[in-house]
């Protein structure tokens, strides 16, 4: 059993890392990358909040949404099907969660807060959250799986976008052409980044 | 040499700002200081304990690879030799006819195997070089820096770790994505993130891999269908049949793969030479023992854990660290490509941690991961991602300490 956890955890953090994998979670993976200390906050609040929402979700779906649902309310409700509404239902748990992070760090990490601008509010339609909850539907996962999954996912984005930071950091010696600089080189490392995380492709756990 | 000097001053107006030639001035440059050390000295004292400069530095690492340059002509002529003498044809194209036309016969005869194999190793040498030093100079001419010799080494990394039958025209798109992808978009040499050569081999990898990975391409000869000769890189043998399919470490076949007697990408083959290699750099100081050595105790960890782990499914769990350091580009990525001083991490703690990341990605690579049967080239690039991220953490450990250290003296 642990060793079933270990191995989707692995799964999640490497070998379909959000970031460098899938490429979900662009805007805030590009944009919060400059210095590596507010790139480990914006980590830090995507792993909790992944973490918290995806199996959140998962039982929002599992009792609510999917076809035949609410058999448990009543036995007559087999037939009703409220999966087409799951994106919404989704991005509101989602936003919810991302509100209590919010006013969180407000209260006991103010620098972090204000460094983090929009891009904390941002997490909740970053595509990454809402798409460990979507794979989580597609892979029928249950409550566990979801939880360490999304903490997995939440981990391998934030060591992707701590890294990404690191190297900007140390790219304020380099000298990129003009019309390159910022967002440009930003994603060619990326894709650089991507093709070094190309070692974890096709590993079987 | 009077000649020389006098020419070459009197072509400076030229290139000097201002000049109609000035577009050209980082060629006139290299050209001026490949004769003559630099016009320009420091009047006076100054800290510097020795001049080392670029040149110098890539001139070692140069001279430490000399040996595998010539390993890797040998063995390539070598090992096509030997698929000859087990059945198979020779490959039906130039350099086979030159040879024979050079008066030279498929003899395991030591200038023979040497001629054929530098027919192999030359043209990929020279194409590499020519498209790179070309790309190199283009972007020092409209960017306006020097011409440096940061290419001078991937020039001869990238070709030592490459097939013997790649096409040409791959090794020019590859150094072409290597030179200007992987390090000129960075400001050029000392600013980019990866190692050049493995970036280019990467994208060769990814890209073309027909011709750069399987059982076929490592041999120059035709050996297809050939009865009980496979052209199998040993690594790939020992991973898909397990370690029993060698032999135990110290013996006969253990020493052919240590002396680098089999086949494999051209250079990579001989761990001794790489020995050689590590001794020229650590002595000089150009490479680092601590990377070298964090890579050593990486994979020991990593392989006894997989061996003591074991599985019933998977028969590669069972090597052991004596053969994974003789295969596959274990020693040549250690003590060339690991040791890369602008990609590897900076601070001395900061080395042991990459080196040690690199010697467990390597071997989970390659026995945990079906996909690619060596690891070495991913491992590295996986841990020069994270390089800048290690010396980050052990910049603000230390900087922590000191706060505290004076804190505490106040």
């Amino acid at each position: 059993m642990l060793e079933h956890y270990l191995s989707l955890a692995v799964k999640a953090i490497f070998v379909e890392n959000m970031a460098l994998a899938f490429f979900l979670g662009m805007c805030s993976f590009l944009a919060v990358s400059k210095k590596v200390e507010t790139a480990v906050g914006l980590g830090a609040a995507v792993t909790f909040v992944l973490t918290v929402t995806t199996p959140l979700n998962n039982l929002l779906y599992k009792y609510l949404l999917a076809e035949g649902a609410l058999t448990w309310l009543n036995p007559a409700w087999g037939s009703v099907d409220l999966s087409f509404i799951r994106f919404l239902a989704f991005i509101g748990s989602i936003a919810a969660s991302v509100q209590v992070v919010e006013m969180a760090l407000d209260r006991y990490a103010p620098g972090l807060y204000s460094a983090l601008g929009v891009f904390l509010p941002l997490i909740a339609v970053n595509c990454a959250i809402l798409g460990a909850s979507l794979f989580m539907v597609e892979r029928d996962y249950n409550v566990g799986e979801s939880a360490v999954f999304g903490f997995g996912s939440g981990v391998g984005f934030w060591l992707a976008i701590v890294a990404l930071a690191a190297i900007r950091e140390k790219m304020i010696y380099s000298d990129v052409p003009p019309a390159l600089r910022g967002l440009g080189i930003t994603f060619l490392v990326t894709g650089l980044m991507a093709i070094a995380f190309m070692a974890f492709a096709g590993i079987q756990l | 040499m009077r000649f020389l000097r006098t020419l070459l001053d009197k072509l400076e107006p030229h290139f000097d700002r201002g000049g109609k030639l000035e577009f050209f001035y980082p060629l006139y440059e290299s050209a001026d200081t490949l004769f003559y050390t630099p016009g320009k000295v420091n009047r006076g004292t100054v800290h510097v304990r020795d001049g080392l400069d670029l040149k110098r530095m890539m001139i070692t690492v140069v001279i430490a690879l000399m040996p595998i340059v010539f390993m890797a002509m040998y063995n390539t002529g070598l090992q096509a030799v030997r698929a000859i003498a087990a059945g198979a044809t020779p490959l039906d194209n130039w350099q086979t006819g030159l040879f024979h036309a050079m008066g030279f016969d498929f003899t395991s005869d030591f200038v023979a195997c040497f001629v054929y194999g530098s027919l192999y190793f030359i043209p990929v040498f020279v194409t590499g070089f020519a498209v790179g030093i070309g790309i190199e100079v283009l972007f020092c001419m409209i960017r306006g820096h020097e011409v440096n010799e940061g290419f001078f080494v991937t020039g001869f990394l990238l070709p030592l770790t490459l097939p013997p039958t790649i096409p040409l025209w791959q090794v020019a798109t590859g150094v072409a994505f290597g030179v200007i992808i992987g390090k000129e978009v960075f400001g050029g040499t000392g600013m980019n993130f990866l190692n050049p050569a493995l970036t280019a081999r990467a994208f060769l990898f990814f890209a073309y891999p027909a011709q750069i990975s399987g059982d076929a391409p490592w041999i120059a000869a035709n050996f297809v269908g050939v009865d009980g000769f496979s052209g199998a890189t040993w690594l790939a043998r020992a991973v898909g049949n397990g370690p029993q399919a060698l032999g135990p470490v110290g013996s006969d076949a253990w020493w052919q793969a240590f002396n680098g007697l089999i086949p494999g990408s051209m250079g990579e083959t001989s761990t001794l030479l790489c020995l050689v290699g590590a001794f020229i750099l650590i002595a000089t100081g150009m490479g680092s023992w601590r990377t070298m050595a964090g890579v050593t105790l990486g994979t020991l960890g990593m392989a006894s854990l997989l061996n003591v782990v074991s599985s019933t499914t998977n028969p590669a769990f069972a090597i052991p660290f004596g053969w994974h350091v003789v295969l596959g580009g274990w020693a040549f990525g250690t003590v060339f490509m690991a040791t890369d001083p602008v990609s590897s991490a900076f601070t001395n703690t900061g080395r042991w941690m990459y080196g040690f990341g690199i010697g467990v990605m390597v071997i989970l690579v390659r026995v945990v991961n079906p996909a690619y049967p060596e690891g070495m080239m991913l491992a590295i690039l996986f841990m020069n991602m994270f390089a800048p991220f290690i010396d980050y953490f052990f910049v603000q450990a230390n900087i922590k300490r000191r706060l505290a250290r004076n804190a505490a003296a106040k």
